[in-house]
């Protein structure tokens, strides 16, 4: 009897809970509903004292103003050391904006990825002098956040020539040593014994780090290029100090400038907001079940 | 190391070499743009530094005059404030969700977890443009709820009110913070050993007994990732200060971080910045060093 | 030795991408801040082909600047003055200027009043500060010239140019050691606007002077009252979010009791002044009016076109100018409300300003640039009439038959001090809004204004050494 009460008390419990969350995740979502609805709507319904919880009536105008401002060839290549460049297509600026955010999370993701998975064997496997010493720096290091080496960084990429281009944003992200930090914990459970019967047959190092530890560590690689991705793809401060010019610009700076330009043309922000994150959300819903087991496997092992 | 199993020289050098081979491509980038802007960091704290002119030697003047500086220590009152305030809310607010949703069945749990990481991923700033449109003062949606529901009186100015500035972006920030949490524990309460929990009812433990003498001790690690990736989420917090209310108002939404900010390019002193910023790097690596003891002592 | 193997490729793998780095990304204006290097090449002086060949060598590594084909890329950074700040209308002065000179290839980056000077202030720190900026003396000759960024204009300043260009705006654009660092196009005088339409249902228009465009102080308390009990609740906001459109909230308070913000010399603030603080109690205290933090002088605009607000104290003719698809009422366009009914406005100069970036050839190009937009006889008409603003020489009625023009120049008389070149000014105007806030939010009045001046005192005396 107790226990079939209890039971039933616990039901009760459990459906009041989820519909309290059910309430809560409906408030959470409606940022995004109301940027893409928000997008759509006609300057006097976005003005309205009164809100439209749904546009009344669907409009592009948002869009084509968004699209209609500057324009900003669609890539541009620059061969090192040459006045040759490959530039393409003129585009509205906003796509440009995409193109540098894509090129930026991309090449971070990669740069890191290899650089860190490097790193974090020889920090698991290889007994070097002064290890503990640079692994000590890596830890204490890693909660810094960005904003404290503001203007050093930024004299330095100006000393660098890099000012005002994705590379000064792109570097920063790639020295944070996190993915240092995880990829050691990841190359921790290598067993020693493979490594040394690699060795054995005649492997050198570098053999034996491709073909034994690199497919042994290759899920914690996963997870930080989703880390990685998310991450730069996100951040603002960075590309705020150190990018300047219309082609330049990623997407979360272009809207920040969009907001600073046109403060209460909220439509035009909108769209250009839900230009920013729509990508994203389709990349994520689409590898949900990666980004999930990435964070997991980051925090487990992190 | 090398007492309890003696490396020979030659392997040692091997080692070294091989280790610092691998480690170059990631040092290269580590030093050069991490931990040489830091020392640079240090060394410009200890002089007035500004925009076109020789830095001149001040001594230790910047930190005695940080210490003074009543909107620095706002900022840093502020600051504290806002990790004391949504690192324990987010916590507890994630494990509530997780609790809950993470034994129901498949898609509805997916569905959950996915909405509540939503915010994450839509960006920071994409996140914040529509919570000021929300937030505002004549036509945000807060206003129009709570005057037409009878709640308010009248329209608040949220976010150029004192009183109530901070609490909304402690608000943003809670939601874009809370995402990841829920994802690790719901995996870490599907990973609780089910046989310890089925044995412990079979005595009669009640589902709170359950939970807090069998679960917890088990999510504690989970527990305590969380608190150390959101202490240092909401230390960074600066985007949404920079675009929601810039420190305003009258600095009652300054962050370290943003003051960092502000000095540099709205006050050109970056000497007087840097030191702040070695202030703050102390501090933080003060609570790192708490969190990892605590971490390693469990 | 395997790792030597490692190693080498680990180098080169580093190497290759840093190579890459330097090269890709560099949109067409980035330069190398080489002064060692010749490229006066592409100076006027076109005869010397021979010393192209020698210095297309050392040119190797740098892009932009002087290329071999002889074009020197310069890039001119300008603020929304009137339609400067849209690139359609510009691309077209470019164009004509392109005519003029092909040799100079302009690009153009549009900035903010909310994050322009952030922008600019980050591209110095990071050794790309734009070869040319727009905007007006308070941020050429008092910030960056002061902070000897800027080159001496004093060669575009001609005998001629000193008789033609009014002696007033002369005198903004230069220090008190008399070095140019701005060469002037337009100005306006910076006016408030009311919601002729509200006004009208509150009858509150007996209380102006709708043909002159003045009002006492009196009559601005009075209507405004007469406005918040016809139902518009929120009459007008002292916007104190940040530095945008921070003139008006200036002009405003000083105004009302015929406060002055700087002493004559424009050596020191004296916002603390009894007349100031009267004006900054009265308008805490006005019902219809509120200190608004979370808004800047833009947000006021567009909210006083909207409707949301029935007056805008952020002014000027091209906001109505630009806004006149938005607007669906009548706007009066006034002067600020004064005792003594001989209101002082704030004018805006705007003009030229090169930053020295130690290249010869772009600083001549940027000269170039100027001389031609603000001086070449046809030209400077389109140039004047893209900002929307007047010119700062007689160049007789350039606006004829533009009704919106004429009725925005009578207040050009109304003119007053142009103070906004005392020392450390962007750290006074930042120090500005933040006092509004601090009174908005119930700060006693005289000990905020207090704090300001000794602030904005200690800023300015810093500049002075």
């Amino acid at each position: 009897m107790d226990n079939k009460t209890g039971v039933n008390r616990s039901n009760v419990y459990k459906i009041i809970s989820v519909a309290a969350i059910g309430i809560v995740a409906f408030t959470f979502a409606f940022p995004l509903y109301w940027i893409i609805t928000g997008s759509f709507k006609t300057a006097t319904a976005i003005n309205a004292t009164t809100p439209q919880w749904f546009p009344s009536e669907w409009v592009m105008d948002n869009y084509g103003k968004l699209f209609s401002r500057q324009v900003a060839p669609l890539w541009e290549i620059h061969v090192p050391f040459t006045d040759v460049s490959f530039a393409g297509p003129e585009m509205p600026a906003a796509m440009r904006w995409l193109v540098n955010t894509v090129f930026m999370a991309v090449a971070s993701m990669i740069l890191t990825c290899i650089t860190s998975a490097m790193a974090g064997y020889a920090l698991a496997k290889k007994r070097f002098i002064g290890r503990t010493v640079v692994f000590t720096l890596i830890v204490c290091a890693m909660a810094l956040p960005k904003q404290v080496i503001l203007i050093p960084l930024l004299r330095e990429m100006s000393s660098l020539n890099l000012y005002n281009t994705i590379w000064a944003v792109i570097f920063p992200i790639v020295g944070w040593p996190f993915g240092v930090f995880l990829m050691k914990q990841f190359a921790e459970g290598i067993p020693g014994e493979m490594m040394e019967a690699a060795r054995i047959d005649g492997a050198g190092e570098w053999k034996t780090f491709y073909t034994i530890a690199l497919p042994l560590i290759k899920p914690g690689i996963g997870a930080l290029a989703i880390f990685t991705f998310i991450n730069s793809w996100n951040d603002y401060f960075m590309q705020l100090i150190m990018l300047s010019s219309t082609d330049t610009l990623t997407i979360s700076l272009g809207i920040a400038k969009l907001q600073a330009e046109n403060a209460t043309d909220f439509g035009l922000i909108m769209a250009g907001a839900a230009l920013a994150s729509i990508p994203i959300i389709i990349i994520f819903l689409m590898f949900q079940k990666y980004f999930t087991k990435g964070i997991t496997m980051g925090a487990v092992k992190g | 190391m090398n007492k309890k199993n003696p490396m020979s020289r030659a392997l040692v050098r091997r080692e070294t070499i091989a280790g610092y081979a691998f480690m170059v491509p990631s040092l290269i980038f580590f030093l050069g743009f991490v931990i040489y802007p830091m020392v640079q960091c240090v060394i410009t704290s200890f002089f007035d530094s500004t925009m076109n002119r020789d830095d001149i030697f001040i001594g230790l003047a910047n930190y005695t005059e940080l210490f003074q500086d009543p909107i620095f220590l706002g900022a840093l009152k502020n600051t504290v404030i806002i990790v004391i305030v949504s690192v324990p809310v987010t916590c507890i607010f994630s494990l509530w969700v997780s609790s809950v949703i993470y034994d129901l069945k498949g898609p509805l749990c997916s569905a959950f977890r996915c909405i509540f990481y939503l915010p994450v991923v839509t960006g920071s700033v994409a996140v914040t443009v529509v919570w000021k449109w929300m937030f505002n003062n004549y036509y945000g949606i807060f206003n129009y709820v709570g005057t037409s529901t009878g709640i308010l009186k009248q329209n608040i100015n949220w976010l150029g009110d004192e009183r109530f500035a901070l609490g909304c972006i402690i608000l943003i920030l809670i939601t874009t913070s809370v995402g990841q949490p829920i994802v690790l524990y719901v995996s870490a309460l599907n990973n609780v050993d089910q046989s310890l929990v089925e044995a412990a009812e079979v005595d009669g433990a009640t589902k709170m007994q359950c939970f807090w003498k069998i679960k917890w001790p088990q999510i504690m690690p989970t527990t305590l990732y969380i608190l150390v990736i959101t202490t240092i989420n909401s230390f960074q917090c600066f985007a949404l200060i920079q675009l929601l209310t810039s420190g305003g108002p009258n600095h009652s939404t300054d962050t370290i971080m943003y003051y960092i900010y502000y000095n540099a390019f709205k006050l050109y002193r970056y000497g007087y910045g840097n030191a702040m910023g070695v202030i703050l790097a102390i501090i933080i690596a003060v609570l790192s060093a708490v969190q990892f003891k605590m971490a390693k002592t469990d | 030795m395997k790792y030597r193997k490692i190693l080498a490729m680990a180098l080169s793998c580093v190497m290759a991408f840093s190579l890459a780095a330097c090269g890709s990304g560099n949109g067409g204006n980035d330069k190398k801040e080489d002064t060692q290097t010749e490229d006066n090449k592409a100076d006027d002086t076109k005869a010397d082909d021979g010393e192209d060949a020698n210095a297309g060598d050392d040119a190797e590594e740098e892009d932009g600047g002087a290329s071999s084909s002889g074009s020197t890329d310069i890039t001119l950074w300008t603020y929304p003055i009137g339609n400067w700040g849209d690139s359609a209308t510009v691309d077209g002065l470019i164009a004509s200027f392109n005519e003029a000179h092909p040799e100079i290839n302009v690009t153009v980056e549009y900035l903010d009043y909310t994050n322009g000077d952030d922008q600019i202030n980050t591209a110095i720190e990071g050794g790309k500060a734009p070869d040319l900026v727009m905007e007006g003396p308070e941020r050429l000759v008092a910030n960056w010239g002061a902070k000897g960024l800027m080159v001496d204009l004093s060669d575009l300043w001609t005998d001629e140019a000193k008789s033609t260009i009014y002696e007033s705006v002369e005198n903004a654009c230069k220090n008190s050691e008399g070095v140019y660092y701005e060469y002037p196009l337009c100005m306006t005088a910076h006016t408030m606007a009311i919601n002729k339409d509200v006004f009208e249902k509150a009858d509150a228009l007996q209380y102006l002077d709708a043909e002159k465009g003045t009002w006492t102080t009196e009559g601005f308390q009075k209507a405004v009252e007469a406005v918040v009990a016809s139902g518009q609740a929120q009459a007008g906001a002292v916007f104190c979010g940040g530095q945008g459109g921070d003139q008006g909230t200036r002009a405003l308070i000083n105004n009302l009791y015929g406060g002055t913000f700087t002493n004559p010399e424009h050596t020191e603030y004296t916002a603390n002044s009894d007349e100031n603080v009267k004006a900054l109690e009265l308008l805490k205290g006005m019902e219809g009016i509120n200190f608004d933090a979370s808004i800047q002088g833009g947000d006021e605009v567009n909210l006083f076109c909207n409707g949301t607000l029935a007056m805008a104290f952020c002014w000027n003719v091209s906001q109505e100018k630009n806004n006149a698809e938005n607007l669906a009422f009548d706007v009066l366009p006034m002067a600020f409300p004064t005792e003594s009914g001989d209101p002082q406005l704030c004018g805006g100069i705007w003009g030229f300003g090169i930053f020295d970036n130690g290249d010869a050839a772009r600083i001549d190009a940027a000269k170039t640039f100027i001389d031609f937009m603000a001086n070449d006889e046809t030209q400077v008409v389109e140039s004047v009439k893209a900002s929307s603003y007047w010119p700062v020489k007689d160049l007789g009625n350039i606006y004829e038959g533009d009704d919106l023009m004429t009725e925005y120049s009578k207040f050009i008389p109304f003119m007053g001090d142009y103070y906004q070149v005392v020392g450390g000014w962007a750290e006074a105007r930042t120090a500005w809004w933040n006092m509004l806030q601090q009174i908005g939010t119930g700060a006693e009045v005289k000990t905020a204004v207090e704090e300001f001046v000794n602030t904005a005192n200690a800023a300015a005396a810093a500049a002075a050494n």
